[in-house]
This record gives C-alpha cells, sequence and structure tokens, in this order.
C-alpha cells in the first residue's frame, strides 16, 4: 500500500535524512521524501498498519530534525 | 513570507542593531561580553537548542553541531584571548540565518512559482440540480453526469460536449497558446480553460483519471524519482560533514603538538583552534544539498511550462545524454491522416476526376475515401450515385451520372481488364477508370508534419548522433520520407515487435554512458517505449496507456519538442555541474586558506552562506525555458 502525506521541513539536507530515517522505520518497505513538493510518499509492508506505522515514522524523523512535521 | 520567516527576519533585523550599537558602546571586559551574549542568544538559540538535540538523539554532525561550535569556540577564545572580540561569533551566526532565511524563502518562491505553472487544477464542477447549477467537488461527479462549464472556468473533467461551443485555451497543458475549437460531439480533456460559450459535457471518466489528475499526479511525483546528481550530492553530504569535522579537529590537535615537539616552538593553541573553526563554518553543505534538487525541481517545473512532462529527475538527466533518437513514423513525424498528394488525369479535368472518385468512394469510412473527399471539398450529392459495390482488397465500382466508375489498386485495373498508368510518385495510388477506360489515377500520402524537418535539423545540432525510423509501412514510403527528412537510417515494414528487436539492436550500439530515446505517438508502441532508455510519447493528452509507458510525456504533437527537451535538460544539467563545481571548488579552497590561516571567519561565512545564494539564484536559472 503506497500512500502520500504533506511535511513540513525546512532544508533539503534534513529531508534527506527524515527520508533514511523513514526508510529504516518497522512497517515501512519503502519511503521517499520529495522536498520541492513538500511530500512523503510512503510504501508499507502488507501487513503494516498506516496510522500505526506513520507514528513511528514521525517519531524517527523528529529524532534526526526536531523541527519537522509530518501531516497523517 | 510566513510566519515562521517573518519572526526570523525580526531576530535577524534586532540582533544585528544591536551589533552595531554594541561596537560603539565604550564597555570591556565581563560586562561586554554579557552584552554581546543578547544579540548572539537571540539570533542563535534555535541553532544551540537544536544542535544539543541532534548530539543527544546521536545525530551529531549537522550543521546545527557545526555552527554552535564555531561560534562557541570564537567566543571562548576571544574570552581568554581576552581580546574581546564578540563581533565574529555574533556575525557568522548572524549571516547564517540570514543564508537559511534566503534559501527557504527562494525555494518556497519557486515552490510557488512552479505550482503556478501548473495551476490547472480545478477547484469544482458545476453540475445542473433542477435547473440551478450547483458548485461540487470535482470528486463527487459520477461518470456519466452532465457538468456545466462556463466561459473562464476550467474544464474539471474528462468528456464529451453534449451542447454548446466554444473554443478552449489549452496553453497550461500544451504550451500551445492557439485555441482549440470545439462544439457538440467533440472530445473534451480536463485541465483546458474555456473561453467563450457555456458548455454543457458528459463527463467520460472520474475526476481521479481524468488527464488533469494523472498530470499533476505525474508532475507532483516527479522530483521523488531521483537523479544520480542527487543521489550523489546526498551520499556526499553524508560523509562530507563527518569527515570535515575530524579534518578540524586534527587541525586544532595536531599542528600545535607537532609545534611543541619538533619545533620547540610554543604551540599556538588559540591560533589553530580558531583555524580549525574557520574550517568548520566553511564546511557546511547547504550550498550543494539545496541547490542541486532546486535546479531539477525548476527544470522540470520550466520543461512542464513547455507542454515537455519529464516523470523524474532521472528522465531530465538521462535526456541530456541522449545519443540516438529513433522515431516511430506515423503519428510521430508525419500525421497520421492521409491526403491526396497528386491527381495525374489524361483527359478529365482534375475537379471532376476526383468529383467521381468521391462519389463512388462516398459511402465507405476508410481513411483513404475520407481523405478524397476532404479534397473534393464540396458537398456530394448522393443521387448521382447508384450500384456502389465494394470490392475489398481491390477498391469500389459505382455508377455516377450513368457512367460505370471504377476506382480501386491495380488489382482492380488488372480484373477489369484496364490498362493503367503506373506512379512514379509514392504512397497510395487510386487508379480510375471510366466506363472502361483508364482516366488517370489519384496519389494518396500520410502528410509529413511541418516541423519534423526541422525538428531532425535541431537535434543534429543539438549533438544527437543518430536518427532512426521505423514503419510498418513499405518500403518506398518509409524512404521518400527518411530521404525529405533528412533521418540517418530506417527500417520499413516493421511490427511492433521487430521495433523492440531492432531498439534493443541500437541499444546494444550506442556509446557507454549515452542514451536512446524513442518517440512514439504512444499507440501500440507501449513496449518499445518501455524497452528503450528513455521513452517519448506524443500528444498524449488524453491517452492514458501512453502516460503510463513514457518517461517524458509530451503534450501536443509538435515533434519540435523532441530538440527542445534535450535543450532543457542540458541547461538543467549544465547548471547542476556548475553548482557542483562552484560550492565544492570554492569551499576547498576556502578550506586550504583556512588551514594555513589566510582565511578568518569572514572569508569563511561568504564560503558557506555567499555561495550558498549564489547557487540557488544559479538553480534558478533552470524554470527560464523559452528561448533554450
Amino acid at each position: 500500500m503506497k500512500k502520500t502525506y504533506n511535511i513540513e521541513v525546512d532544508c533539503a539536507n534534513c529531508a534527506n535524512k527524515m527520508e533514511a530515517a523513514a526508510q529504516k522505520t518497522d512497517g515501512v518497505k519503502n519511503a521517499s521524501v520529495n522536498f520541492m513538493m513538500l511530500k512523503m510518499n510512503v510504501e508499507f509492508e502488507d501487513n503494516a498498519e498506516p496510522k500505526k506505522v506513520m507514528k513511528d515514522v514521525l517519531k524517527a524523523c523528529k529524532k534526526v530534525e526536531s523541527d519537522c512535521e509530518i501531516y497523517f | 513570507m510566513t510566519r515562521k520567516q517573518r519572526k526570523m527576519l525580526i531576530r535577524i533585523i534586532v540582533s544585528a542593531v544591536l551589533m552595531v550599537v554594541l561596537a560603539f558602546v565604550p564597555i570591556d571586559g565581563i560586562i561586554k561580553f554579557a552584552l554581546y551574549l543578547v544579540p548572539y542568544l537571540i539570533i542563535g538559540y534555535d541553532i544551540l537548542v537544536k544542535a544539543c538535540k541532534g548530539i543527544f538523539n546521536r545525530q551529531v554532525f549537522d550543521e546545527n553541531f557545526l555552527m554552535a561550535v564555531a561560534t562557541i569556540g570564537a567566543i571562548v577564545i576571544a574570552l581568554i584571548e581576552k581580546s574581546s572580540d564578540y563581533t565574529e561569533a555574533v556575525a557568522v551566526m548572524l549571516f547564517y540565518q540570514i543564508g537559511e532565511l534566503f534559501q527557504s524563502y527562494a525555494v518556497g518562491k519557486s515552490r510557488k512559482n512552479i505550482s503556478e505553472l501548473m495551476d490547472i487544477r480545478p477547484d469544482y464542477a458545476n453540475i445542473e440540480v433542477d435547473g440551478e447549477i450547483k458548485k461540487v467537488d470535482p470528486e463527487e461527479v459520477h461518470t456519466g453526469s452532465v457538468i456545466v462549464v462556463r466561459p473562464g472556468e476550467k474544464v474539471p473533467i474528462d468528456g464529451v460536449v453534449v451542447e454548446g461551443n466554444s473554443s478552449l485555451n489549452t496553453s497550461a497543458l500544451t504550451g500551445e497558446s492557439l485555441p482549440r475549437e470545439v462544439k457538440t460531439g467533440s472530445d473534451i480533456i480536463s485541465g483546458c480553460i474555456n473561453m467563450t460559450g457555456v458548455l454543457k459535457i458528459k463527463t467520460t471518466k472520474r475526476f481521479g483519471e481524468s488527464t488533469v489528475s494523472k498530470i499533476l499526479d505525474l508532475v507532483e511525483n516527479a522530483s521523488s524519482r531521483k537523479s544520480k546528481s542527487e543521489d550523489f550530492i546526498s551520499k556526499f553530504a553524508k560523509i562530507y560533514t563527518p569527515v570535515v569535522c575530524f579534518c578540524a579537529l586534527a587541525l586544532a590537535i595536531l599542528p600545535p603538538i607537532f609545534r611543541m615537539l619538533f619545533l620547540s616552538a610554543s604551540p599556538m593553541w588559540y591560533e589553530w583552534i580558531y583555524r580549525a573553526l574557520t574550517f568548520l563554518v566553511i564546511s557546511c553543505p547547504c550550498a550543494l544539498v539545496i541547490s542541486i534538487p532546486l535546479s531539477f525541481f525548476a527544470g522540470i517545473g520550466g520543461a512542464g511550462k513547455a507542454g515537455i512532462l519529464v516523470k523524474g529527475s532521472n528522465y531530465l538527466e538521462a535526456l541530456s545524454k541522449t545519443e540516438c533518437v529513433v522515431f516511430d513514423k506515423t503519428g510521430t513525424l508525419t500525421q497520421g491522416v492521409f491526403e491526396v498528394n497528386a491527381v495525374h488525369h489524361n483527359k478529365l479535368e482534375e475537379q471532376k476526376l476526383l468529383e467521381y472518385a468521391a462519389l463512388a468512394e462516398s459511402a465507405s469510412s476508410h481513411p483513404i475515401s475520407k481523405s478524397i473527399q476532404k479534397a473534393y471539398g464540396k458537398r456530394l450529392d448522393h443521387s448521382k450515385v447508384q450500384n456502389i459495390r465494394e470490392i475489398s482488397g481491390h477498391g469500389i465500382t459505382a455508377v455516377v451520372d450513368g457512367k460505370q466508375i471504377a476506382c480501386g489498386n491495380k488489382k482492380l485495373m488488372n480484373s477489369l481488364g484496364v490498362e493503367y498508368i503506373d506512379c512514379h510518385k509514392t504512397g497510395t495510388i487510386i487508379h480510375m477508370a471510366i466506363d472502361g477506360e483508364y482516366a488517370g489515377h489519384i496519389v494518396i500520402s500520410d502528410i509529413i508534419k511541418p516541423t519534423s524537418k526541422q525538428a531532425i535539423a535541431q537535434l543534429k545540432k543539438c549533438g544527437v548522433k543518430k536518427t532512426v525510423m521505423l514503419t510498418g509501412d513499405a518500403k518506398p514510403v518509409a524512404e521518400h520520407v527518411a530521404k525529405t527528412l533528412g533521418v540517418d537510417e530506417f527500417y520499413a515494414e516493421q511490427l511492433p515487435a521487430d521495433k523492440v528487436d531492432n531498439v534493443e539492436k541500437l541499444l546494444e550500439k550506442k556509446s557507454k554512458g549515452k542514451k536512446l530515446a524513442f518517440a512514439g505517438d504512444g499507440i501500440n508502441d507501449a513496449p518499445v517505449l518501455s524497452r528503450a532508455d528513455i521513452g517519448i510519447a506524443m500528444g498524449a493528452m488524453g491517452s492514458d496507456a501512453a502516460i503510463e509507458a513514457a518517461d517524458v510525456v509530451l503534450m501536443d504533437d509538435d515533434p519540435l519538442k523532441i530538440p527542445k527537451a534535450i535543450k532543457i535538460s542540458r541547461k538543467c544539467l549544465g547548471i547542476v555541474y556548475q553548482n557542483i563545481v562552484f560550492a565544492i571548488g570554492v569551499k576547498l579552497i576556502c578550506l586550504v586558506l583556512g588551514a594555513f590561516g589566510i582565511a578568518n571567519m569572514w572569508l569563511a561565512i561568504f564560503a558557506d552562506v555567499g555561495v550558498m545564494i549564489i547557487a540557488v539564484l544559479n538553480a534558478i536559472r533552470a524554470l527560464f525555458v523559452k528561448n533554450v
């Protein structure tokens, strides 16, 4: 399952870090952050619960870039 | 400006004013330190907080950390050395924040610019309920409903016109400024703007499947497919920052120890630590990390404005390396519409011959019959025609004005025992016989698009080494088209599978690192489109299969857009390389100068913020594609 979320982040490098953090989160098969459109595309594992996974993704992202936001 | 940016601007102004004022205040010692701390904290508190958080989260090496260490270090040195020069630390923080603000403003601005370019998203659809027009969300409109589009409104959903005449502005989709006329029965594509009359449209798709949604989806996801340059930069940034940090550490520790042990000179600790701090300021990778994706984003946006949709930064990058362009003939280089090219007659007048042919063919819907009727141009009086017989694979016989007319190919003439004259022209030949006597022939051929020749010439000029044409047509026709256009190679009588084979052979032959592009009209080319390095679909408005299969979608069917796309990609990649070389180059020079103590922190700040601003401005240039 693929979903797209709006995000808020200030710098391109931080966006790269968020992408790396999201990719490492459990339940995420693949993730990409589009800094220019301020969007995060997440492909979930088959049995994952998107809402629950996204909470972890946000937590992981906040760790690498405290000033970011994901709207889900 | 957003609220965040405004807040930052106020912080910058306040601390800058404070700094200037403090420079004129005659104070010294610990009071001076305390006073300077005020602007420093105003401008830099968030950086310090982020740096601390980074350390706690084991994400040490980021630009916040670099800035925090560099400025705190500078303050500490000033304190210990009693030089009381705190301006440097405050200035570094100040300029860093100015740079960040500028960057966020520039990115926000170009983000807005580009989304305005692609401003085709309809906000609502009008549906008629009990004679009243109601605005609804386009998502809620079912297939088969009738929507009303008034002049000045965007067509929200694909459909067929059921009532009304109007002209449409398609420039947001195709980059073409000429309006398109529609009337009852015309297919209509979402994203166009209705200009003159009220239209009632019966929708044929849901909003999600309509052209406008597909295009928006494509554009919004385009920069998610990252190019090699972007990958390179994000990998580079990942290792670069830690490496520079360790270099700075080495610079702070090793030379003083070396001086103490081997030169028995004074270690000059402060001097070397200061140089190390300069190192940290220079090393911030912002300029690179921001300007490369921004260039691609702007390039894709600019191309979109010209009616060229590129599906990803990777394809934009590949386009710039195009060495070989393979074309499908029909519908790509030629219009795919048959047209009467010549009428060779003997006894009768040309117009009379055409009239007989048109009347005889009047019942047929074959493209060839249609082209003859079109060439005749006048209204056909069907009462003149009788006894129409279509002999499949041969032609048609009919009685017109009491005369026995036969029109068809050689086989028909042979079977009727009429002696015919072969034609030297290439194309489909329609022989005509009247009352058993040969009356001449009509040459029909697919006409070449007016811009095809120019497109091939421009491709050559911008460095494409080879152009190839593939076609299912007969060899003489293919040869004629290839010669007229100046195509290097052509393969005739190709079935779809042969096209794939030929493209594979060409792929093997091309030089390393170069790319092969295939341009087709998207109808039954899907396998070739996906096999080529870059699949270019033309005139794909409304054709879902082509939008899916292709990597680059041309919104209209003008072959000139292909060299244009290549030029846009070259310009964009040129800017990317300029930025990479410029940013890395300036930083390396400054790092060396810093290591030798020639560069101070002021120069370091230029290397960081100045380079970033220049790189961002350069990146935005990729948006302007009108005259490439």
